[in-house]
């Protein structure tokens, strides 16, 4: 199945609650699949089609202040115009997933696959000091599986996850193991699980009140400190990335999602000429695989970076290598896909002594 | 076992549900299956194509540079694809649809009269059959039985019983091929 198809499916066997979207290409199966798939239905999960956008994420908003599972999907513009509701969301400390099957921009720009969203997912994306967790699929069976993965990390850490995802994995089919039916969470086990959730008092003393306001800044400023004790937590334990071909890697290419596909057809085509390039993935684009990255720079002697963008995820590998040894960047922006030779070429270019 | 194929023509010729049915084949046939649409507002008269690859290994880059065999059925896919297909590899073409014939010499080279066979079965929604019959007469990739399976899985319940058509469809391919 398509890879949109896969984050439908996989949303009502996770036991989401609720799913409020808009279409936008390339990511409309997703909401066209829920519907057809009329999970109300059966496990119970609303599925919705907002007015907008902006409609559709203040519902995932009122969702999770009632401690609810619950997602929204889109693509570039459409998650533009989520970025105040998305930091409300970090800023209440909920849960929730969101999707964006990434196009071309900025703007309107196109319908065909782009990167050039990395920037906004990993930096805050919305106003004030927030992070979102990232997941890069690069498979149609990442796209299922980290729908489960992004709803289990909100809900640990309490602060909303995104699948950055692209219009090459949105599209594409493949084969698919879905994830078995794990049932919704009763509403008993939502009040256990969730105790900050706006869900009636049950007989406490005070009320759960979810709301980003704070005018009182020292507290504001308490706020703050204890996301960002949430985020070196994250930071801490859940990075997440794939080597290939590494260990003897003398040449090291970091790419993600989708492009990370072709370029490891590259690598395996070089690989067969003898030259000894190695790739590592990063899944977990917010946090960084940092730590790896550095390692591997004191191994290599160069680092290519292949993205769908101008260069943004090589700001965060050139912080990781820190210049011990030299960072490129190959990418192609507006939708095009690069193929194979090209990456190659790209490698041969900045670095000749790659040739076997 | 690798096999990388381009489906190229006009959105409407039946390219890119014949990719999926091949793609569904190659499920049906324990293979490992990829399948890349161009995307986009071309459902009919644009151009349309489709990258599929079965492999009995995991597949790594959906997207390709250099095909083992293409399927084009217009002149501006014989224009995009014809250079891209690899040396000893196919192109299969339909000559009803071009004004320039192809120059290749290092590659097979197959003329489907496949507008001349939907006309014999009586159906021109049979079109994207025939061609996949010829297709898996040169390429035998999967089994008639699979894509026959295959079939089954794409084709919503109520069209199921003109799988027959399509299987006299696709032996037709295989035999003016």
């Amino acid at each position: 199945m398509k890879g949109n198809e896969a984050i439908a499916h996989a949303a009502i066997r996770y036991g989401f609650d609720g799913y409020f979207g808009y279409p936008i290409t390339p990511q409309s199966e997703v909401l066209e699949t829920l519907e057809a798939e009329m999970p109300w239905e059966t496990t119970g999960m609303v599925v919705l089609q907002a007015e907008s956008e902006v409609a559709a994420i203040n519902m995932v908003y009122g969702g999770a202040a009632a401690g609810k599972a619950v997602m929204t999907s889109s693509s570039s513009p459409g998650v533009s115009l989520k970025q105040e509701g998305i930091s409300y969301i970090a800023a209440a400390e909920l849960p929730a997933l969101i999707v964006n099957v990434m196009r071309g921009g900025p703007g309107l720009g196109t319908i065909q696959p782009s990167q050039a969203d990395y920037f906004q997912a990993t930096k805050g994306g919305g106003h004030g000091d927030y992070h979102l967790i990232v997941l890069s699929p690069a498979t149609v069976q990442e796209m299922a599986d980290f729908v489960g993965l992004g709803m289990d990390l909100a809900f640990k850490y309490r602060t909303p996850a995104m699948i950055l995802a692209d219009g090459i994995v949105g599209q594409m089919m493949e084969k698919i193991v879905l994830p078995p039916f794990r049932p919704r969470r009763t509403d008993e086990e939502v009040r256990r699980q969730c105790p900050w959730a706006a869900t009636g008092r049950h007989g406490r003393d005070h009320r759960n009140v979810i709301t980003s306001l704070e005018m009182d800044s020292p507290k504001m400023e308490e706020n703050n400190l204890r996301f960002q004790r949430t985020y070196a937590e994250i930071e801490a334990n859940e990075v997440r990335f794939q080597e290939y071909f590494t260990d003897d890697a003398e040449y090291l290419i970091v790419a993600f999602g989708s492009v990370a596909r072709i370029c490891l057809k590259a690598i395996e085509d070089a690989r067969e000429k003898g030259c000894k390039i190695g790739m590592l993935r990063p899944i977990t684009l917010w946090p960084f695989p940092k730590k790896e990255i550095e390692r591997l720079s004191a191994q290599v002697k160069g680092i290519l970076t292949v993205e769908l963008n101008a260069g943004q995820m090589i700001e965060d590998v050139r912080l990781a290598a820190h210049d011990a040894v030299p960072v490129f960047h190959f990418g192609r922006m507006g939708g095009v896909i690069p193929n194979p030779n090209e990456i190659t070429d790209a490698l041969l270019s900045h670095f000749p002594d790659a040739k076997a | 076992m690798k096999e990388e194929i381009v489906i190229a023509g006009f959105g409407g010729q039946g390219v890119l549900s014949m990719g999926k049915i091949l793609a569904y084949a190659g499920l049906m046939n324990d293979l490992e299956v990829t399948w890349m649409p161009s995307y986009g507002p071309e459902q009919r008269g644009g151009t349309a194509n489709v990258t599929v690859i079965l492999s009995d290994k995991p597949i790594s880059s959906p997207v390709l540079d250099a095909y083992d065999t293409a399927v084009v059925l217009n002149q501006q896919s014989l224009d995009k694809f014809e250079s891209k297909v690899k040396p000893g590899g196919t192109l299969l073409y339909d000559p009803s649809g071009i004004h320039r014939l192809p120059e290749r010499t290092d590659i097979t080279v197959v003329p489907v009269d496949a507008v001349a066979a939907t006309v014999e079965l009586k159906n021109a929604k049979t079109y994207n059959m025939v061609l996949l019959g010829a297709l898996l007469k040169h390429r035998p990739v999967v089994p008639i039985d699979a894509v026959l399976r295959g079939l089954k899985k794409t084709l919503p319940e109520r069209h199921h019983h003109l799988i027959p058509l399509n299987e006299e469809a696709i032996n037709k391919g295989m035999s003016i091929a």
